[in-house]
């Protein structure tokens, strides 16, 4: 990483100092990739969103627009600071012309404000936050995949509806539980539900079996799961053999990526209620681009989750906005054409990004298989139902972002 | 049912079994690395990547081998207990003469890189592992519904704890390494070779985490940060229950078990929390730790 790092930095300043009076700054369109390189989310963003970020520019062709295009990376270690600081080097010294992907709400914050400052571009796919394109929505930033509203809201209700009207939460105790609960509870109430009660759970957690017990003694007929990763994974493995499932209780994971269902196994996993924007086995296409996705040291017989699909149709969006400008310096500029174009790309299809920056497609909501329903390796869901993009995400005025007048 | 402090009795009593249940992990990970510290003065920061090789060997036997759970726990901690041999042939050795902290740095060292190597060939997400089919299901106990593995871990862990206190307590061989710690000269003197001694009780250390590793796998996530989840906690009891204490780490071990359910009851949110209080409150009070030998 340091490596290519250095090169990069030195082509680019090579480059610079040649073409620096020309419209692409430096002549390059420079696509830095941040994003948890090592711990924790490193399986659902992380060298997965870099090889995604390659594939689409790859696909774009930039030599057929008359461009060139670099794609660099960098390990945020999920902390806001270390986030910040690459921001900024990546900016001022590197020439980089748009962050993509960015998992974790509070780095991803961070990184929007850095790239405000520096009018540059932010596609964010890997963060859940929907404070993104809420209060904190900014002229350069596009939140791409996924939000923690479109979550509650896909889950929240569907489960509502088919009959799971008590819920009692198991919340990671930091700022993205809490929003995911809050944004999850105003979806069940509005639909009629109650929430029983809930238990704010350290980060990390390895053990869940005295929150199952409370969630037991609950009676709640759903157990929501506001957390996210190994938390979500030790809690339904924990909370199948103290037989809530056997029991007549159901979890509802409002943030699962299909990493954590492998890590589950279907056994343990099966029947667990779920949405996402994408799923690598819907069509041919999405097929196709796992295929070409899945060749690397860590990802051979692993599937790409939303957010490598997601950095995949940002970034072809971002090419194709700055193809038609000719320009990659004013990020201001590019966010707004990005707007302005209908976005089209072979996973996501057609959609738009909204004044606020919302991207916005439908969300489906799956139902995890049981073992005896899946044929092959991967083939893990079945869909219950799409959720039409004008429904999928917060409407425009709820947000409270301050870029949508009146 | 009567009431304690607004909590309903029945769900105490389960949460002090749960807290019983994740002590004999904290039992098992402490009792290893007091012996490891007890024995060859070196802090054992690698013990954490050691448990969670133990836990990953336990799915590969499964994967590549065909073993299930009762095969693997006896061999991956076998397997795992042959690396720390080797680590102690090729580093740890050498450190015998220096202040512990080197050890630490080489242990703490090592960790990092074990875990890194996972991470880089199994992702971060974790692999799936079952309970083994003859202890699935539960029975219910009136106040709360134990499944079979949980009271599976609680018994063999205690029975693994008591047989190495005894070991290392009351046996001939027990009283050679302990001889051996106090000076090694003398020991060596009387035709006991102490550096191979100093060897196996590492690997024997090392397979204990294993061990727990193995009994950890169907209930925790198997992923390459396991480990480092839980260490923290277990050298916090370590140090509560006094460094190289080997009844100090196993009673600890249970009890920090016991209130750290409790804590989840009554505020669960300071529960990874309330061990490093009692911790510093142990420190001050007793610095050697509540069944340290050195006052």
């Amino acid at each position: 990483m340091k490596f290519t790092g250095t090169l990069a930095f030195a082509a680019a300043a090579l480059i610079g100092t040649v073409a620096a009076a020309q419209a692409l700054d430096d002549d390059v369109v420079k696509i830095g990739v941040l994003s948890d390189m090592s711990s924790l989310y490193s399986d659902i963003g992380g060298a997965g969103s870099v090889a995604a970020a390659k594939l689409a520019v790859e696909d774009f062709n930039p030599a057929a627009h008359g461009m060139k295009v670099e794609v660099v990376s960098a390990d945020h270690q999920n902390k806001p600071d270390i986030g910040a600081n690459i921001a900024r080097q990546w900016y001022d010294v590197d020439h980089v012309d748009v962050i993509v992907d960015v998992p974790t709400s509070s780095v991803a914050l961070a990184v929007s404000e850095v790239t405000r400052e520096k009018n540059k571009v932010f596609l964010v796919s890997g963060a859940a936050s929907s404070d993104l394109t809420g209060p904190k929505c900014s002229t350069n930033t596009v939140h791409w995949t996924y939000d923690t509203w479109m979550l509650a809201n896909g889950t929240g209700k569907a489960v509502v509806k088919t009959g799971g009207d008590t819920w009692f939460f198991l919340t990671a105790d930091y700022a993205f539980g809490k929003a995911l609960e809050r944004d999850t509870t105003a979806v069940v109430e509005a639909n009629g539900g109650k929430v029983l009660g809930h238990v704010q759970h350290p980060l990390n957690n390895s053990d869940f079996s005295s929150f199952l017990l409370q969630a037991q003694s609950s009676k709640a007929k759903i157990v929501g799961l506001a957390n996210a990763g190994g938390d979500t994974i030790n809690a339904i493995k924990q909370g199948a053999e103290f037989g809530i499932t056997a029991g007549g209780q159901h979890f509802a994971g409002l943030l699962v990526f299909i990493n954590d269902i492998e890590a589950l196994g279907l056994k343990t996993a099966q029947g667990l209620v779920l949405t996402e924007t994408w799923y690598w086995d819907m069509t041919d296409a999405n097929r196709a681009f796992t295929k070409r996705w899945q060749p690397g040291a860590a990802r051979s017989g692993k599937f790409p989750s939303m957010v490598p699909a997601g950095v995949y149709s940002a970034v072809t969006h971002y090419l194709k906005a700055v193809a038609e400008l000719k320009s990659d310096t004013d990020g201001k500029a590019v966010v707004a054409r990005m707007k302005e174009m209908p976005t089209d790309d072979p996973l996501f299809g057609k959609g738009s990004v909204r004044a606020d920056g919302r991207k916005i497609h439908d969300a489906y909501l799956f139902e995890v298989k049981a073992p005896d329903e899946s044929k092959y390796p991967g083939d893990d869901y079945k869909l219950r139902a799409t959720i039409p993009a004008a429904e999928a995400f917060r409407p425009l005025k709820d947000g409270g972002c301050p870029l949508v007048g009146g | 049912m009567f009431e304690v402090f607004g909590v309903p009795s029945q769900a105490l009593f389960g949460q002090l079994l749960l807290g019983l249940i994740n002590g004999s992990f904290y039992a098992l990970l402490s009792l290893g690395l007091a012996v490891i510290f007890g024995m060859l003065n070196i802090i054992n920061f690698s013990h954490g990547a050691q448990y969670m090789m133990g836990a990953f060997a336990a799915y590969l036997l499964l994967q590549r081998a065909g073993i299930g759970y009762w095969g693997a726990l006896v061999v991956a901690p076998l397997a795992i207990g042959a690396t720390g041999i080797i680590v102690e042939r090729l580093f740890l050795q050498h450190l015998r003469k220096l202040d512990p902290l080197y050890g630490l740095l080489l242990t703490f060292g090592l960790a990092l890189v074990i875990e890194g190597l996972f991470r880089n060939a199994y992702g971060s997400s974790g692999l799936p592992y079952q309970v083994p089919a003859a202890l699935q299901g539960g029975r219910n106990l009136g106040f709360m519904f134990l499944p079979n593995y949980r009271a599976w871990v609680i018994v063999f862990s205690l029975a693994v704890c008591l047989a190495t206190w005894f070991a290392i307590e009351r046996t001939r061989l027990g009283s050679y390494l302990r001889a051996a710690t106090e000076n090694p000269v003398l020991v060596r003197a009387f035709g006991i070779n102490v550096p191979r001694m100093v060897t196996l009780t590492y690997g024997f250390g090392v397979a204990l985490a294993a061990l727990a590793g193995v009994m950890a796998a169907p209930i925790y996530n198997v992923s390459p940060q396991m480990g480092s989840d839980l260490i923290i906690v277990v050298f916090a009891v370590v140090v509560i229950g006094g460094m190289g204490s080997i009844m100090g780490a196993i009673v600890t071990g249970f009890a920090l078990g016991i209130v750290e359910g409790l804590t989840k009851v009554f505020y669960p949110e300071a529960s990874n929390t309330v061990i490093f209080v009692i911790m510093a409150v142990v420190l001050l009070l007793r610095p050697a730790g509540l069944f340290g030998r050195r006052a």
